[in-house]
């Protein structure tokens, strides 16, 4: 057990490889309780979160959900988060676990009149169930991605959100804490495999999602972390002046993936010949391979391009792939 | 797939969890199930150049998890004569074998007499015992 965000979590179970590969072929779960829940509430609140996130939220209707930032006047993200529509005029915010009280207190100070910000993480238990295999074994039908709705598992009453951080298909169980532990424990139960923190990481590196802290932070900008996608910049967002003009401008710097030429493993903080740094770094279990994300001038964040990366003193050939590193072959 | 617990008697051990199978004056090197265990399994041995020099309780090489990295201290001094390079082909070589298959180096070694500082296998085990 590691401490993480004033939580004790587990990095691993049974081992980081075993649990990813179990969670690409087949089904694990993720107890996430450590993450934040926000919710905003009042007549007033899609124009209050249409005014700090940087998704355009009109496009979401009650049962959809949506990938977005909070963002600063400069353009730096303060967190990355999934905002669920629960009905007009509510909004749930699922934060990460780090930023919570940075995400509550950025978002309380420009409430305004007609909508309240309350943070409600010691009310849910949060388990995520990932992998091919893992809604035919809590007995859940295909769903949209990006959707939610409230449903019973195990005989518990969850929402349940068609989201993740792993690139398959699967859940994420928001239900209330008390029944957490009953949650996972029947979760558990469906030949579902336990994953720790350790594996959570591999998962999402390979299919190149950012991890806010390591690739994205208040100094980083989304133009360049190639999160431009959920930049609605014409709905005039904190720092969609600032972003505007980083796009237009190109930015200097771009967040690439790269897979590793030579043997070694890429890790947070090691630089990267020309002026770069890696911002994550791991042995993919998919690929057997070295993989990273990292920052790099532009003149080098071309597809293809090589890069050399300094692996404690000693020069590693390193190649910059189209994202995500990990694809799905069906 | 990983060993069990196990230190074989006939090896020396260094306290940061290597040994050596000393034979005249050579020996093989390599790090304990406790090592190992602790790290999860390898994805990545680092090794040293043939021909390289190792100083007694100086790093050689590296052996890295996916969660973390860690050097491997030399037990003895010594030049290299061998790399396995089954361990650096596969890693998890030495997680399932620490002692055999999963062998590291195998070097000549410049001081036999350094060989008395290290500990027998009961001394080890009670070196592990206390971590």
């Amino acid at each position: 057990m590691v401490p993480f965000a004033g939580w004790e979590m587990p990095v691993q179970y049974e081992g980081v490889i075993p649990e990813h590969l179990a969670v690409r072929s087949d089904a694990g779960a993720f107890d996430v309780s450590h993450m934040g829940q926000l919710h905003v509430e009042g007549p007033a609140t899609a124009e209050f979160l249409q005014s700090v996130l940087s998704n355009d939220i009109d496009r979401l209707a009650d049962g959809e959900a949506q990938y977005t930032l909070l963002t600063t006047e400069s353009g730096g993200i303060v967190d990355d988060l999934i905002v669920y529509r629960m009905s007009h005029g509510h909004y749930l915010l699922v934060v990460n676990a780090g930023n919570r009280e940075a995400a509550y207190g950025w978002l309380k100070e420009r409430e305004r009149r007609g909508t309240e910000v309350r943070d409600a993480s010691d009310e849910y238990a949060l388990v995520a169930v990932q992998g091919p295999k893992s809604l035919a074994r809590l007995g859940l039908d295909d769903g949209e991605q990006f959707t939610h709705g409230m449903g019973e598992v195990g005989g518990i009453e969850v929402m349940v959100c068609r989201t993740g951080y792993t690139g398959e298909k699967g859940v994420e169980l928001l239900s209330a804490d008390e029944d957490g532990a009953a949650l996972w424990d029947f979760v558990i139960g469906q030949d579902v495999v336990p994953c720790g923190l350790g594996a959570r990481d591999t998962l999402r590196l390979e299919v190149c999602y950012p991890l806010h802290g390591n690739d994205i932070t208040t100094e980083t900008d989304a133009i360049s972390a190639g999160l431009g996608w959920v930049c609605a910049l014409d709905t005039g967002f904190t720092g969609a002046e600032a972003l505007r003009r980083i796009k237009d401008a190109g930015p200097e710097r771009r967040l690439v993936a790269f897979t590793m030429e030579e043997k070694a493993v890429p890790r947070q903080g090691m630089a990267i010949e020309g002026g770069g740094e890696v911002t994550s770094g791991t042995h993919s279990p998919s690929l057997d391979v070295g993989i990273g994300m990292g920052y790099v001038p532009v003149a080098q964040a071309a597809e293809g391009q090589e890069l050399e990366i300094d692996v404690r003193g000693r020069p590693r050939r390193a190649r910059v792939v189209k994202k995500p590193i990990y694809r799905k072959e069906s | 797939m990983a060993a069990n617990e196990s230190y074989p008697d006939d090896l020396r051990y260094h306290p940061e969890h290597d040994w050596a199978r000393i034979d005249g004056d050579e020996a093989v090197l390599g790090i304990t199930w406790y090592a190992q265990d602790a790290l999860g399994e390898l994805v990545h041995f680092e090794a040293p150049r043939l021909g390289a020099a190792l100083t007694k309780d100086q790093a050689y090489a590296e052996v890295e998890s996916v969660k973390a990295v860690s050097d491997v201290i030399a037990p003895l001094s010594g030049e290299v004569l061998a790399v396995n390079e089954k361990a650096v082909e596969e890693p998890e070589t030495i997680n399932g074998d620490p002692y055999g298959e999963g062998w590291l180096v195998r070097i000549r070694l410049s001081d036999a007499s350094e060989a008395d500082g290290l500990m027998a296998v009961d001394a080890y085990r009670a070196h592990v015992a206390e971590q």
